[in-house]
């Protein structure tokens, strides 16, 4: 009886892990050439369901490599990767959205369509298509929009419609790699509030991807802070602050101690990699 | 502020026109040119009101077109084609990309006895010639729009769970159109110049031919009213081009 309990107890805390990744290496170039590169060395992450995790580290430290990793759009060079404890093998659109750093509307379709398509292929009823897409594009404030080509929005519009996207897409989990990167600091922390407050709602499992210490803080559960290449987990923070965020929550002492040690733990890595990035050019991933 | 910018642009390209028209006509009038180089303009218009009467104008018209089409048709398909296939691969398009366009700066020109050696004096020499010449414009466009697909897009199509042919409906084929369209637009008027041009050089018919033959038996102004019909014929392509270009364009 009490051995039953146990393993109930562990099959429930088991499946409250939403994203497991083991072991996880990348190389690119070929084994035994010297122009062979480690992005990734060894990592291993856990993300529980309904947490949002930030990936926090210097240019070209792999960030992105482990979330492509992760959605299943790169196979690793070693280790595992389980979404639901299943093995991730490739995209797994019914449970993964991606909301990349540059938009990426298609150009040639509207605002509309290029929901539909996202749908279609995700496999959403044709007849929700449209109720779907305005309520999103109404959460982020771009419902006017529905019939705009892309090119016809600003670069801030076009992010928040493509983030939009990623939110209807009814997936459970979210990673977002740099997805505000492009805009100005303003519409930064404005577009941060809106996330904060969405995701609140949503209960989604979220990895994000960024180099911005304060978005790191202001929006996460905890954030795993990353070495320079070869990236590894160098440590994770807990942040343990309710959801939504409130603009409020960065004038905290809390907020600056967190932003702080954050800080204090990249200096070294961030030198690192600006070191690294003057002797070899390397791309930045 | 459109209207205000397009109405001179048009006065202009008019008054190029007139000022053309009117200096034939004031050399024609004075003989500051020999009639040999440049005939009137009356007498090229009784030359070519006399020549559209003939059958002979109607059958190297039909012969000329028809030569251009099939020519065309060839260089659309297997330009299409090769560059789709040679994007199939980076590595593929990296190997050949060069190769083509490098191909393409050889003057095919020197192999156009080659051509009528293959193919003959008639218009089959003529066609596989307008057809290597409009394959070039055709692939290398192709590749470079096939190739130059925003990989961000690719990812966001992989990561939605998109098949591959509705990778190739929606993602590859809307961004390499336009690049691909320029291509067609481009490889016609080659085509166009080529199938001409051979039938100048070499043929037993078209209009090409009969433009040589009156210039070897002295007659100008015959000549120049065969040259009036492609330059028209040409003017109106490329007006029928351009719209249909603007139009699958979604302007």
């Amino acid at each position: 009886m009490k051995l039953a309990h146990t393993s109930d107890k562990a099959a429930l805390a088991e499946s409250s892990v939403a994203i497991s990744a083991r072991h996880v290496t990348q190389r690119y170039g070929e084994p035994g050439d010297p122009q062979t590169v480690l992005a990734l060395d060894n990592v291993s992450l856990e993300i529980r369901r309904g947490e949002f995790l930030c990936l926090l580290g210097p240019s070209g430290c792999g960030k992105s490599t482990l979330l492509n990793i992760i959605g299943g759009l790169i196979e690793p060079t070693d280790g595992t990767v389980t979404v639901h404890d299943a093995m991730v093998r490739g995209p797994l659109p019914d449970k993964i959205a991606f909301v990349f750093q540059e938009s990426t509307l298609f150009p040639w379709y509207n605002v509309a369509e290029n929901f539909g398509i996202n749908f279609k292929y995700r496999g959403v009823a044709r007849s929700e298509w449209k109720d779907r897409a305005i309520k999103a594009l109404k959460s982020v404030g771009m419902a006017d929009f529905i019939d705009h080509y892309p090119n016809q929005l600003s670069i801030g519009m076009r992010q928040r419609v493509n983030l939009a996207r990623g939110l209807s897409s009814g997936t459970e989990i979210l990673l977002m790699d740099e997805p505000f990167a492009a805009l100005d600091e303003q519409s930064r922390m404005v577009l941060g509030e809106d996330l904060s407050i969405l995701l609140a709602e949503a209960g989604k499992t979220i990895i994000f991807v960024t180099h911005s210490l304060a978005e790191a803080v202001f929006l996460s559960d905890r954030i795993a802070l990353m070495t320079a290449r070869p990236g590894r987990i160098k440590a994770i923070i807990d942040v343990n602050e309710p959801h939504p965020r409130m603009p409020g929550f960065m004038l905290q002492p809390r907020f600056s101690e967190l932003r702080n040690a954050c800080y204090a733990s990249l200096h070294d890595e961030i030198r690192q990699a600006m070191v690294a990035a003057e002797r070899g050019g390397e791309t930045s991933g | 502020m459109k209207d205000s910018s397009h109405l001179p642009a048009r006065a202009i390209q008019l008054g190029f026109l007139v000022v053309v028209m009117g200096s034939w006509f004031v050399i024609g009038r004075t003989g500051a040119i020999s009639p040999l180089f440049v005939p009137p303009m009356e007498a090229v218009w009784l030359a070519f009101s006399r020549l559209v009467q003939t059958d002979q104008f109607w059958s190297a018209v039909r012969t000329t077109l028809m030569t251009i089409s099939e020519a065309y048709g060839i260089a659309i398909i297997l330009g299409i084609l090769a560059g789709y296939l040679v994007t199939r691969s980076r590595f593929l398009t990296q190997v050949l990309e060069p190769v083509v366009s490098g191909l393409f700066s050889i003057p095919i020109t020197l192999f156009f006895p080659l051509f009528i050696l293959l193919f003959g004096i008639g218009p089959a020499s003529k066609i596989a010639y307008g057809a290597a010449y409009g394959f070039f414009p055709i692939a290398l466009n192709t590749i470079a729009g096939f190739a130059g697909v925003n990989s961000n897009h690719l990812n966001a199509a992989r990561s939605m769970g998109f098949s591959s042919f509705g990778t190739f409906r929606h993602v590859l084929f809307p961004a390499a159109f336009p690049v691909i369209l320029t291509g067609l637009r481009i490889g016609f008027f080659i085509c166009f110049a080529s199938v001409l041009g051979g039938e100048t050089i070499s043929s037993v018919s078209g209009v090409g031919r009969n433009i040589a033959l009156a210039a070897e038996l002295m007659e100008p102004a015959r000549m120049y009213a065969w040259i009036v019909v492609v330059v028209a014929t040409a003017l109106a392509l490329n007006t029928l081009v351009s719209g249909i270009e603007n139009r699958m364009r979604g302007h």
